[in-house]
């Protein structure tokens, strides 16, 4: 055994420096003062609690784990994945009915989805909203995320087109918000795939990444989740198909949440889960792939980078297909948190934070001005919308409407 | 992905030589694991510390990355270095061809070459004594010592005294001392400057000195000069504790200037091994995007501190490539026992031939240069090179490629 397997841990604490850039790049420090910052809940606070439990604080919940000290530290050190994995390790609060419900992505859109004009009715109102505002608190100036009545499962299996036609076939991991909430963009997706001459395959019954549950301290949800996943990706791997994506924040989950967090081995089908606009920028460069876009198409788009895209690295493929697309003025909008970071917003307690962390973005998106918003995140997507007024598609729905087919 | 030239390494060397390529026409991309040493700038650069830094760059041994350059032709690479940070909306302060010297948290005097817009440059040692001062810190602040500061201006003949102010900006921040930094104090600063120079105007005497810790001009890089125009005697901005807020601001602004130019930054990526054939570089593979193609590969990934350069017990190594490493032979060689001395080891990195084309098996790789901190020979802390290298050499390789 060498010096440094006696001296290291799992997240790497003791390569910090001290240098204090995670705290400078942190989006909630300067929203909430309760929060310590990342240096100090991270791995100045890990160093303490490794000696003494005593030493968790609870105010390490206000950490939205958006990554970005992890993507500012110069020492590489895994900064979130720290505090996360101390508040699974350490924290004493339970998760409340609230959290379970905001959690719950695909259990609750299973129940709400027959009864969605009825619950949309119902979620819309100001009445509702001021009940759940005291009873639940979850905060009144949100707009709950529309319900679809027909899923995208369901409509994939009726009304897709024959995929069989395709030599090329991959899977498509469509997430709780395609299926549930907006089965449009799962059709856009089929749409460009097919495009481009690759048929599309759903899993074996896929369930909800768990990032909601990961972060409302659901980790044994979390994990069952996440084992469920991992075989069934294992399956389309099996049959030699990748894995695509349209939600960067799944992606991110199930590539490294599973096994950083959840202690949830995904070596066999982490490299083969990707977004669906870098599947589709690779084969554009080789050349395999060819789209035609509409010559008549004009959009002034304003490209908001997710936090968990920022991590990944992988907004420069949504960018460079964008730019693609004749017709197109675009603006990449500088590096900001929405505020969001999924469940966090909902939270009545946290409204105003999350709404003081987006301002940046929100004040710049008024000052470019853009048609409209594109961005790879759902949560994001409600955040901006509400925010600014402004619409939020995902690029894969951008190529689909500028796409000549 | 595929670019013509892909820089590894996002500091000052990186975004250097990126804005010089983009300007070039090339289509580049920096791929950036992490923030860089800007976030410790004290706002001054340095070229060489000595009296004529020119004539002094000639007596360089050959393997300083000054004498690989040539000290003939540094000066067309110093002019340049300032109209490149000009376009890119930087002023920098100081002559080009000349040191001038910069006041240093401790209030001594230290050579300086450039400095940023908020620091101040003095042609001459003189410029600093007998001065009456009013030094001001914001109440809970403890990364900027005044009384250091103090005991170091009377020594050069100045008579100081220290004033807190207390401002209800301020108040929420001190619920959480330990993040009483900087930057989080410079947020505030971005609208609260007005009210310190507000105070500050009841506060002066009959000083003709303010000082200011270097928490202001965060996101609005004209907050510094703003406090000047509103207070009567001239104010000065000194360094304070990591991070840097000018330094924090510079990477943004040069940064942004490179995206504007059409470059692509590839934020906390890392470069993490490389493809080549013979004496050329085919790809390096990243973690985020795996392989990464260009015509040209710079290497541009800092020392120790930024794993440039990685080290154990009984190796000092350049993890990407496996390059050559100026080193001498047996580790009791790499260091001086007195801690204060210069040490050899600061000044192990890669080796290049006159282009900076880097050596591996003692062999140049065609397309594979190497500029900045990585580089071997330099011994920047030991003559005050560290920014001047980094500038000047990637303004160098930039220009052959």
């Amino acid at each position: 055994m060498t010096l440094q397997e006696y001296t290291s841990s799992a997240h790497n604490f003791e390569e910090c420096m001290k240098c204090t850039v995670c705290t400078a790049y942190c989006p909630v420090v300067p929203a909430n003062p309760k929060y310590p910052g990342p240096k100090q809940a991270g791995p100045d606070g890990e160093r303490l609690r490794l000696k003494d439990p005593f030493f968790f604080e609870e105010t390490l919940k206000y950490c939205l784990n958006c990554k970005r000290c992890e993507v500012a530290c110069p020492s590489g050190v895994k900064v979130a994945d720290i505090i996360q994995a101390a508040r699974i390790r350490y924290s004493k609060s339970k998760p409340k009915l609230r959290d379970r419900i905001l959690a719950s992505t695909d259990f609750m859109g299973t129940l709400a989805r027959p009864f969605a004009p009825v619950v949309n009715g119902m979620t819309g109102l100001g009445a509702t909203k001021a009940v759940l505002d005291a009873t639940m608190a979850i905060d009144k100036h949100r707009t709950f995320p529309k319900y679809s009545f027909k899923g995208f499962e369901s409509w994939f299996r009726k009304n897709a087109p024959d995929q069989t036609r395709f030599p090329e076939q991959v899977s498509y991991f469509h997430g709780c918000y395609v299926n549930y909430n907006f089965p449009q963009l799962g059709k856009d997706f089929v749409k460009v795939m097919n495009a481009a001459g690759i048929g599309v395959n759903l899993l074996d019954k896929e369930k909800c990444c768990g990032v909601a549950m990961i972060s409302n301290g659901m980790i044994d949800g979390a994990k069952k989740h996440a084992a469920h996943n991992v075989a069934v990706l294992g399956k389309a791997v099996d049959a030699g198909r990748k894995i695509l994506t349209t939600s960067s924040t799944c992606t991110f989950t199930m590539r490294d949440e599973y096994p950083e967090l959840l202690g949830i081995d995904n070596s066999k089908v982490r490299d083969e889960i990707t977004l669906a606009t870098r599947y589709l920028y690779e084969r554009i460069s080789s050349g395999e792939v060819k789209l035609k876009f509409k010559k008549d198409y004009h959009a002034k788009i304003a490209y908001h980078t997710p936090c968990h895209m920022e991590k990944l690295g992988w907004g420069v493929y949504s960018v460079e297909l964008l730019k693609m697309i004749p017709g197109v003025e675009f603006t990449l909008l500088d590096s900001n948190c929405c505020g969001i970071a999924g469940t966090y917003g909902f939270k009545k307690e946290n409204y105003e934070v999350s709404q003081a962390i987006g301002k940046p973005l929100f004040d710049q998106i008024a000052r470019v001005a853009p048609d409209f918003v594109a961005c790879d995140c759902e949560t994001c997507k409600w955040q901006i919308e509400m925010s600014t007024g402004l619409q939020v598609k995902n690029p894969i729905s951008i190529l689909a409407e500028a796409l000549d087919i | 992905m595929e670019f013509d030239v892909v820089i590894i390494g996002g500091g000052l060397a990186g975004l250097t030589a990126g804005l010089a390529l983009q300007e070039k026409g090339k289509r580049t991309a920096i791929v950036s694991a992490g923030q860089n040493a800007l976030h410790f700038s004290s706002g001054a650069f340095g070229l060489l510390d000595a009296e004529d830094p020119l004539q002094a760059a000639k007596e360089l041994p050959e393997h300083h990355p000054y004498a690989r350059i040539g000290a003939e032709n540094l000066p067309k690479y110093t002019e340049a270095a300032k109209a490149l940070f000009g376009k890119a909306g930087i002023a920098l302060n100081g002559e080009p061809l000349k040191n001038g010297w910069r006041l240093t948290p401790q209030g001594g005097l230290k050579r300086a070459w450039m400095t940023l817009p908020e620091v101040d440059i003095f042609p001459d040692k003189e410029a600093i004594k007998g001065h009456k001062v009013l030094i001001v810190n914001l109440l809970g602040y403890l990364d900027f010592n005044t009384s250091f500061l103090a005991l170091g201006l009377e020594k050069q003949g100045c008579s100081c005294r220290i004033e807190t102010l207390r401002l209800p900006e301020m108040e929420r921040l001190r619920e959480n001392p330990s993040e009483m930094r900087s930057v989080n104090i410079a947020r505030v600063m971005d609208s609260a400057w007005i009210k310190v120079a507000a105070e500050i105007k009841t506060l002066v005497k009959d000083e003709d000195w303010i000082i200011l810790p270097l928490v202001f001009g965060l996101k609005d890089a004209t907050v510094p000069d703003r406090i000047r125009e509103a207070v009567p005697a001239k104010v000065l901005f000194v360094g304070t504790m990591p991070p840097s807020v000018p330094g924090m601001r510079t990477q943004m602004q040069l940064k942004k200037a490179y995206e504007a130019l059409g470059g692509t930054f590839l934020m906390g990526d890392e470069a993490i091994s490389a493809k080549t054939e013979g004496s050329r570089v085919l790809s390096v593979s990243t973690r985020n995007l795996g392989e990464v193609k260009a015509a040209e590969f710079v290497l541009a990934t800092g020392s120790y501190f930024s794993k440039g350069i990685a080290s154990d017990m009984n190796h000092v190594f350049e993890p990407i490539f496996g390059a050559d490493v100026l080193l001498d032979e047996g580790r009791s060689a790499w260091y001086d026992p007195d801690f204060f001395s210069p040490q050899a080891f600061l000044s192990y990195g890669v080796a290049t031939d006159g282009q900076f084309r880097v050596l591996k098996d003692q062999a140049p790789m065609d397309n594979l240069h190497a500029i900045g901190s990585v580089l071997g020979g330099a011994r920047s802390l030991e003559l005050g090179c560290g920014a001047g290298v980094a500038i000047l050499t990637a303004l160098s390789v930039a220009e052959t490629i």
